[in-house]
């Protein structure tokens, strides 16, 4: 993840140096009248600067006032060829709650279509499907909540994946097949950023017990592999998914105490299509714990049913409303519940109720809008309020806040009751 | 049967008339109202089977402030006498937007809602838009959605207001008033093109409170089945809202009609790497 620099990484750049090298020599010889340069394809180069502030509304002990303090810089190069595409972008900002220098790839890769029924993508790519609207189910690619929570840009709430994607296009179906050689985990709440229930020390933790986990790490080995069989009926979208891997962020322990990322498989479906004068969509998984397939194993996550059903609409001009219910169930419980140690049990079955609404105002140019989710089984909540102005069409301002609420502090959101922040930013495109 | 033929053989004459330009205009009968209306949408929105080209709006607020949307568009057609058509518009400005793409499967029969997605690539994420009111501005410019993709003609009952040396001008009442702002819109179509030069929409009454002009007409060289054949296009054209004083100039260059883009283009495989023609 950050800071490690991983050799496919390193990979892509060298390749797309070599490619436009070895394109522009190839056609130089051709047309040697023109000039070596004009063979080179054209560089496009954007990015931003941006200034990113928030603190915390109350105390936290083991967590400091800010919650973010960045000064980031994004750049990004895009060019291709006859036959291939090539992308770099990359982060680097000054991050204020770490106290150091930061820098991160966000995408890195090359891009090929060599015929009609096949598209190839390989490097660091953001990768995302399924149907849920901030509730991820087949979804398997690295999210990083860590960042959404403390009020990052929302392109942040998705970590990207060193992978290769191979797509195939048929007149019966298209398949998307994902390979990821070595395990990206989520960007998960590690304490550094975010304070947390902390399950060992049976009360909250920050950056005095900093998750340290045993990640999953041998090339080819400790693989994971995403599946998506998907088609569009009188655009009804349909499709089918599989996942084998490993849970994406911690989901045990050993038996010493250090968190552990147990092995997974995932089956699932989902559908989403025009209902009435909204889109409908409905997406469901089975979550295989594999390590523990009985539950009886209390330091594994149990396996798992996941369900969401949502509905959005626009129900008046230049105001979209959508809401999901979405179920966790848990396979095994009674075994669970029997060989539980300590600490608070979980119950049964989560439900969650997400509503999104967004505003558009003034041309267009502000947009007010609110992620909300309640859970009426773990009586928590999470509401994110944002608000963005485009001042021109190189800078947008913009303020928000995270306010988590929970009446036990080792539920999903009350858990991170103390990290209730608000923000601000400001940031300028070239 | 004699009627049927006489109609075929008029039609083809006028496909004739104003590919060439050349007939004479009291050659033929005037035509009706549904018939200009008919065919003013046709050269409005319909020329050839695609079309592929680049959109520049400059927004200039009252203060003079100015904002710039940039994308290129492709078109498809995807039925038969002018109704269902593809879109896919890729954006290259603003930054907020950029590389964004936006997939319509446009559905003209009535009661029929678009098929709409958005393409995020910093999150790879397609995302299903509800099929919204049509009568919202497009991309926060001052032509709506309905000005890009064309209204229905059924959607309005239409009234030959007058006949001048040069225009036929139409007044266009909604059949559903509930449904739209306007209360009726006088459209001024040119009697040789039958491109529609300028559009009034007046609510409360008689008062106007948007103007949409052709400012420029270009005659694009296309090939029709193996022939030649020209397509006058508003290339330039403005939309004025006169109640905040705001206004959009929309610039189309880099036009070409019947490229033959493929039905493919418009799936979720090109709207998550949009295809060639629609990055140059």
């Amino acid at each position: 993840m950050r800071k490690t620099i991983n050799p496919c990484v390193l990979l892509v750049p060298v390749l797309l140096m070599t490619v436009i090298f070895f394109d522009a020599q190839v056609h130089a010889e051709e047309e040697n009248e023109k000039s070596f340069l004009d063979h080179f394809p054209p560089i496009e180069i954007n990015g931003f600067f941006e200034l990113r502030a928030g603190c915390r509304m109350q105390e936290d002990l083991y967590e400091k006032d800010s919650s973010v303090m960045e000064s980031r810089l994004q750049a990004e190069l895009f060019t291709y060829t006859d036959w291939a595409e090539f992308k770099y972008k990359g982060d680097v900002w000054g991050d204020g709650i770490l106290e150091r220098g930061e820098y991160d790839t966000r995408e890195a890769w090359i891009f090929s279509r060599p015929t009609d029924f096949l598209d190839i993508k390989i490097g660091r790519q953001v990768l995302t499907w399924g149907t849920g609207d901030l509730v991820f189910l087949n979804d398997m690619f690295p999210k990083d909540w860590q960042s959404y929570f403390i009020g990052r840009d929302k392109e942040y709430l998705k970590a990207p994946s060193d992978a290769a994607k191979i797509s195939f296009f048929t007149g019966l179906a298209n398949i998307d097949v994902v390979y990821t050689p070595k395990f990206d985990s989520d960007r998960y709440i590690s304490g550094e950023y975010i304070s947390y229930w902390n399950g060992s020390l049976k009360r909250l933790a920050g950056q005095d017990a900093i998750v340290s986990a045993d990640k999953p790490d041998r090339w080819f080995q400790d693989d994971e592999v995403a599946l998506r069989v998907y088609r569009n009926i009188n655009n009804y979208e349909l499709a089918l998914y599989g996942y084998r891997g490993f849970w994406k962020r911690p989901g045990g322990e050993t038996t010493s105490g250090t968190a552990i990322f147990p092995e997974l498989n995932v089956y699932g479906a989902s559908a989403r299509g025009q209902i009435g004068l909204g889109i409908g969509n409905i997406e469901i998984a089975y979550y295989q714990s594999a390590d523990d397939e009985s539950g009886s194993n209390p330091r594994i996550n149990n396996s798992e049913m996941r369900y969401v059903v949502g509905y959005t609409q626009e129900f008046a001009k230049d105001v979209n409303a959508s809401i999901q219910y979405y179920i966790e169930y848990m396979l095994g419980y009674s075994d669970y519940k029997e060989n539980l140690s300590c600490g608070p049990a979980r119950d049964h079955d989560r439900h969650v109720v997400t509503l999104q609404l967004t505003k558009l105002l003034m041309n267009q140019n502000l947009e007010l809008s609110l992620s909300s989710y309640y859970s009426p089984s773990d009586s928590d909540a999470y509401f994110r309020p944002n608000m963005r102005y485009k001042f021109t069409d190189k800078i947008v301002l913009e303020g928000g806040a995270n306010i988590f609420l929970g009446e036990e502090p080792h539920t999903f959101f009350g858990q991170f009751e103390n990290n209730t922040n608000i923000y601000a930013a400001i940031r300028y495109s070239f | 049967m004699k009627t049927s033929i006489f109609l075929i053989g008029w039609t083809l004459l006028w496909g004739l008339a104003t590919n060439t330009g050349l007939a004479e205009e009291h050659a033929s009968p005037p035509p009706t109202v549904d018939e200009i209306v008919h065919k003013a949408n046709h050269m409005a929105f319909y020329h050839g089977k695609d079309a592929k080209g680049k959109v520049e709006m400059v927004i200039t607020d009252k203060q003079g402030r100015t904002r710039n949307r940039v994308f290129n568009m492709l078109r498809k057609d995807d039925g038969e006498n002018d109704s269902d058509q593809k879109f896919f518009s890729f954006f290259q400005a603003p930054a907020d937007v950029r590389k964004m793409v936006f997939m319509v499967h446009k559905h003209t029969a009535l009661e029929t809602e678009d098929d709409r997605w958005l393409y995020m690539p910093s999150l790879d994420l397609v995302k299903r838009i509800a099929a919204g009111d049509k009568r919202t501005s497009f991309v926060g410019s001052d032509f709506l959605y309905e000005d890009i993709s064309g209204r229905s003609p059924a959607e309005d009952y239409h009234e030959l207001l007058r006949t001048t040396d040069t225009q036929y001008v139409i007044r266009n009442t909604p059949k559903k008033p509930d449904d739209v702002e306007f209360a009726y819109y006088n459209a001024y179509i040119d009697k040789k093109t039958f491109i529609p030069m300028k559009m009034e929409f007046f609510k409360n009454g008689d008062q106007c409170y948007c103007i949409i002009e052709s400012t420029k007409v270009e005659d694009i060289q296309a090939e029709e089945n193996g022939n030649n054949v020209v397509y006058p296009t508003v290339t330039v054209s403005v939309a004025r809202n006169l109640e905040n004083g705001s206004t959009t100039q929309m610039i189309r260059s880099n036009i070409r009609y019947n490229v033959g883009l493929s039905d493919n283009i418009f799936t979720e495989r090109y709207l998550r790497r949009p295809p060639r023609d629609a990055m140059r």
